[in-house]
């Protein structure tokens, strides 16, 4: 009596989707940063679900999981590092300030 | 009737704290509340995975992002917050923009993946709880065909990677140029 | 006969010798080289003259016969239904075409032994010579042209060479002008050439002289004969409109405007240019096609008699008025040329009883003219010379100084004047005989003339030799030897030009022909000038005021004439105030507004799209993600319904 496979691919996708939207519509760095921890954990939702219904013997997306934890805590290190040294320089964190590749 | 079991209503519960807790997080205005509606989808999507029994990866869910990342997020918002300018404004036109990107994204998966048909597999549950400590263990240490110690070495050197850059981005300029 | 190709190779070599290399040679070397050339030209075109008179002699039926020496095929416009048609470049030997080598190689030679000395020092000498060999290459190109599409290629030419030589004093603006206007007047005239030439061919399907003039005019008249065109015959309008072409080259009314300003350029170069040799082509297109002329469109020969007779007098006229002298001598030209086109309108053919001597006798006095005028341009350059000014008021009494200049020069006023035994005379009395012979009203207007001649030009002699003396800036010199060897050498052929059998060698159908004198005609025509003579050393040999009693006499005429009756201000007027004025303005506008607006119509465009999609560059990398989604969603809905 579990939950179809379904429900579960349905909420990750709408969880990415709204990472994106707020990927695009955040003016504030963090926020950006924020959305973007959202979709990697609909994405880790995804192959654990998977993982789980599809192929319960195996362990590939458990793993996979793993390591997309595992990356998401470096990146997001490095990415606030970055965004401390952009305030530095531009004394504010809006995205439209860090504009120097336009045109 | 079927459709008020009790795995549904947990589900249910689990899917609603996740999305509107998800959705707060990416329109609220005030910064600092974005993280802690973060924090909360977090801890739902930890509890996703023990409703899904497994353990571990819920634990480390909840210790490295719950526990680690936000922290480091709110750490960071404490540190670059300009004192008055908590809001921040979006123009409409770039707020309906973003959400037809993402209802055509929406309606593009979904038509994909409920276009596949996903054969869930019979035995799920027996299997699953063979998943043990022991198991998982093994495949994160094991050097065989489906195992797992390289990629974990690697992602220890990359740890270090991101250590070391993160700390040189950071640092403070030297005296000199500061002059 | 096959080294008559180097008649045409060698002054074309010489032009691009001198031409490309001679801003390395010192300029006496460009000189000599250009005056060896010719010379070798010039016992070449001898030579040929002597083999093709005396030594091939005359052919069947005692005619002269045509010889073609070579002929290539330049342009092949040929098909089934033209087998003929071909632009090709050849030579052709005739009586007319021989003679017209003697003369220009004659004076050319005499020309450029003459600018030895005459433009010794100037800037550019190399060019100079460069331009006279390029000239003297497409004059000869031009008159032994086998088809009429090959003269009017040299005609184009000879039109450059005159220009590159009025315009040689390119620093003067003036000559510029002068240069330009020449180039246009006669480019105009040769649109109207072309058009003749596009007809005849067209109905004729052929280009070559010896096709169209060929049996009197036969193919002419089997293809033409019969053809209207609003009234008028085919052929008749082409001729015409050939003539118009001929008429711009050789000065006739309208298109006699350029020639007294085509005098800016240096004096050797006029003598050559206007004076013996370019200006005679349209006589010579008229020649060559003159059984054309004479069998199918008669009356375009009356209309050309009627142009000619009037030109002449016309010219005469305004020569009397002139102070500059070489103006005076470029109306002379003008006069003289008119006397010539006139000889062939009266003409007619020998077979026909005495009626082809205007032909023989316009060619006669094409070969006296150029010897002496071409020797009167060469004497004034030397008075220039002497004096540093063109004007007849820094000029009197000058046979104290030029002792060489005064006798060649009296040589060949005599000879202009028309009085035996010079070679004047005899040339001059053939055109009378001839236009008495046919047409009375003209013959009283050239006799007239020829009265007006001989006192302009003994106003023009008596003017500079004998008058008072004005006061000399430094001693007027004789001229170098280079300068009074031509001079010489052209009074020799001045005087003895005349006892040449010319009716022997050149007639319209290229027989034979003994010239008798008509007394009558000769008495009175040398009357006459001997009253224009009389006159004129009443007036000018000393310092009087008959001159400008007579002036004052004629009043507003006096003044008219003294302005070339103002043709030069009609046509500037028409030019600019209407053509310029009205009909470009609307051009003007059109090219200004529509075609340059259209240019910058696709600039803005570009301008437009370009800053509308550049912003896709934003450097916002929020858009990029957009983008990003917005890319794989089309990817994906296209992977799924297509």
């Amino acid at each position: 009596m579990n939950v179809p496979v379904e429900f579960y691919v349905v909420l990750s996708t709408l969880l990415f989707f709204i990472g994106v939207y707020g990927f695009i519509v955040r003016k504030n760095l963090i926020g950006i940063l924020m959305s973007v921890e959202l979709i990697l954990n609909a994405v880790n939702i995804n192959f654990v679900v998977f993982n789980r219904f599809l192929f319960p013997e195996k362990l590939e997306g458990y793993m996979y999981g793993l390591f997309v934890i595992i990356v998401a805590a470096a990146e997001t290190a490095v990415a606030i590092s970055i965004i401390i040294n952009v305030y530095r320089r531009m004394k504010n964190i809006d995205v439209d300030s860090i504009k120097e590749l336009k045109n | 009737m079927e459709f008020f079991t009790a795995n549904n209503i947990i589900f249910f519960l689990l899917a609603a704290v996740i999305l509107i807790f998800g959705f707060l997080s990416v329109t609220t205005t005030k910064i600092l509340r974005a993280a802690t509606y973060l924090f909360f989808v977090l801890f739902a999507i930890a509890g996703l995975y023990l409703f899904l029994s497994y353990e571990f990866i819920a634990a480390v869910q909840l210790s490295v992002y719950a526990g680690g990342i936000v922290v480091l997020l709110v750490f960071a918002i404490l540190l670059v917050k300009n004192l008055g300018e908590e809001t921040e404004n979006v123009s409409c036109t770039k707020k309906i923009v973003s959400a037809i990107a993402a209802v055509c994204g929406v309606v593009a998966c979904l038509v994909t993946l409920f276009g596949y048909g996903f054969q869930a597999n019979e035995n799920a549950d027996e299997l699953a709880a063979n998943v043990n400590m022991e198991a998982i263990g093994q495949t994160l240490m094991g050097v065989d065909k489906y195992q797992y110690l390289l990629p974990f070495e690697a992602a220890s050197v990359l740890l270090l990677a991101c250590i070391i850059g993160s700390v040189v981005i950071a640092q403070k300029e030297k005296k000199e140029d500061k002059k | 006969m096959d080294y008559t190709i180097l008649l045409l190779a060698i002054p074309f070599l010489m032009f691009l010798f001198i031409g490309l290399l001679g801003y390395k040679m010192s300029p006496k070397t460009a000189g000599l080289l250009g005056t060896a050339g010719l010379s070798v030209v010039t016992v070449l075109a001898y030579y040929t003259a002597y083999v093709y008179f005396f030594q091939n002699g005359m052919g069947a039926e005692g005619v002269w016969d045509k010889i073609t020496v070579f002929n290539y095929t330049w342009l092949d416009l040929s098909n089934a239904t033209r087998p003929d048609l071909r632009i090709e470049i050849g030579m052709l030997l005739d009586p007319i075409s021989v003679m017209m080598l003697i003369v220009i190689t004659t004076v050319s030679l005499m020309v450029h032994i003459y600018s030895m000395g005459y433009m010794h020092g100037e800037e550019g000498f190399q060019r100079y010579y460069a331009v006279l060999s390029l000239f003297s290459f497409a004059m000869l190109g031009l008159v032994v042209a086998t088809n009429i599409f090959q003269m009017y290629i040299f005609w184009e030419l000879v039109g450059v060479s005159s220009f590159l030589l009025i315009g040689f004093y390119y620093k003067k603006p003036s000559a510029v002008k002068a240069a330009k206007k020449a180039f246009i007047v006669t480019r105009f005239a040769d649109m109207f050439f072309l058009v003749g030439i596009l007809i005849l061919s067209y109905y004729t399907k052929t280009f070559s002289f010896e096709s169209i003039t060929g049996n009197h005019a036969a193919l002419v008249h089997e293809t033409m004969g019969g053809l209207t065109f609003m009234g008028c015959s085919v052929t008749a309008i082409a001729l015409t409109l050939i003539f118009l072409g001929g008429a711009g080259k050789s000065a006739m009314f309208p298109f006699q405007i350029w020639l007294p300003d085509a005098m800016e350029g240096p004096t050797p170069s006029s003598a050559l240019i206007h004076a013996a040799t370019m200006v005679v082509a349209g006589v010579y297109l008229v020649a060559r096609l003159f059984p054309v002329y004479y069998f199918e469109a008669a009356s375009v020969l009356t209309l050309i008699a009627y142009i000619g007779a009037f030109t002449s007098l016309f010219a005469a006229i305004i020569a009397c008025t002139q102070t500059d002298i070489k103006r005076v001598l470029a109306f002379s030209t003008i006069s003289q040329i008119a006397y010539m086109m006139v000889a062939l309108g009266v003409s007619g053919y020998f077979s026909a009883g005495e009626q082809g001597l205007g032909f023989t006798a316009s060619m006669w006095h094409l070969f006296t003219h150029a010897m002496f005028k071409a020797l009167l341009f060469m004497c004034a350059g030397a008075i220039i010379h002497a004096v540093h000014s063109n004007e007849m008021d820094a000029m009197g009494n000058m046979k104290k100084y030029l002792p060489i200049t005064h006798i060649t020069f009296l040589i060949a006023c005599l000879a202009i004047a028309g009085i035996p035994p010079f070679s004047g005379f005899f040339s001059k009395d053939e055109i009378l005989v001839a236009a008495f012979e046919s047409n009375k009203i003209i013959y009283v207007c050239e006799t007239f003339v020829a009265g007006l001649t001989a006192f302009y030009m003994f106003r023009l002699y008596y003017r500079i030799f004998w008058y008072n003396e004005p006061s000399f800036e430094h001693t007027p010199h004789e001229a170098p030897r280079s300068m009074t060897v031509p001079l010489i050498v052209l009074a020799i052929f001045t005087l003895f030009g005349g006892l040449i059998p010319f009716g022997k060698y050149i007639t319209p159908e290229s027989l034979g022909y003994e010239i008798h004198t008509n007394w009558t005609i000769a008495i009175s025509s040398v009357i006459v000038a001997l009253a224009g003579i009389t006159a004129a050393t009443i007036m000018y040999k000393k310092q009087n005021n008959i001159p400008d009693k007579v002036a004052a006499s004629f009043k507003s005429f006096y003044v008219w004439a003294c302005h070339r009756f103002y043709i030069d201000e009609v046509y500037l007027f028409i030019t600019n105030k209407i053509i310029f004025g009205i009909i470009c303005t609307f051009i003007a506008w059109f090219d200004r507004h529509i075609i340059d607006a259209f240019m910058n119509l696709l600039a803005w465009t570009t301008n437009l799209v370009s800053d509308e999609t550049k912003e896709v560059q934003s450097g916002s990398v929020q858009q990029y993600a957009w983008i990003f989604i917005m890319g794989v969603v089309t990817i994906v809905a296209l992977a799924l319904y297509l």
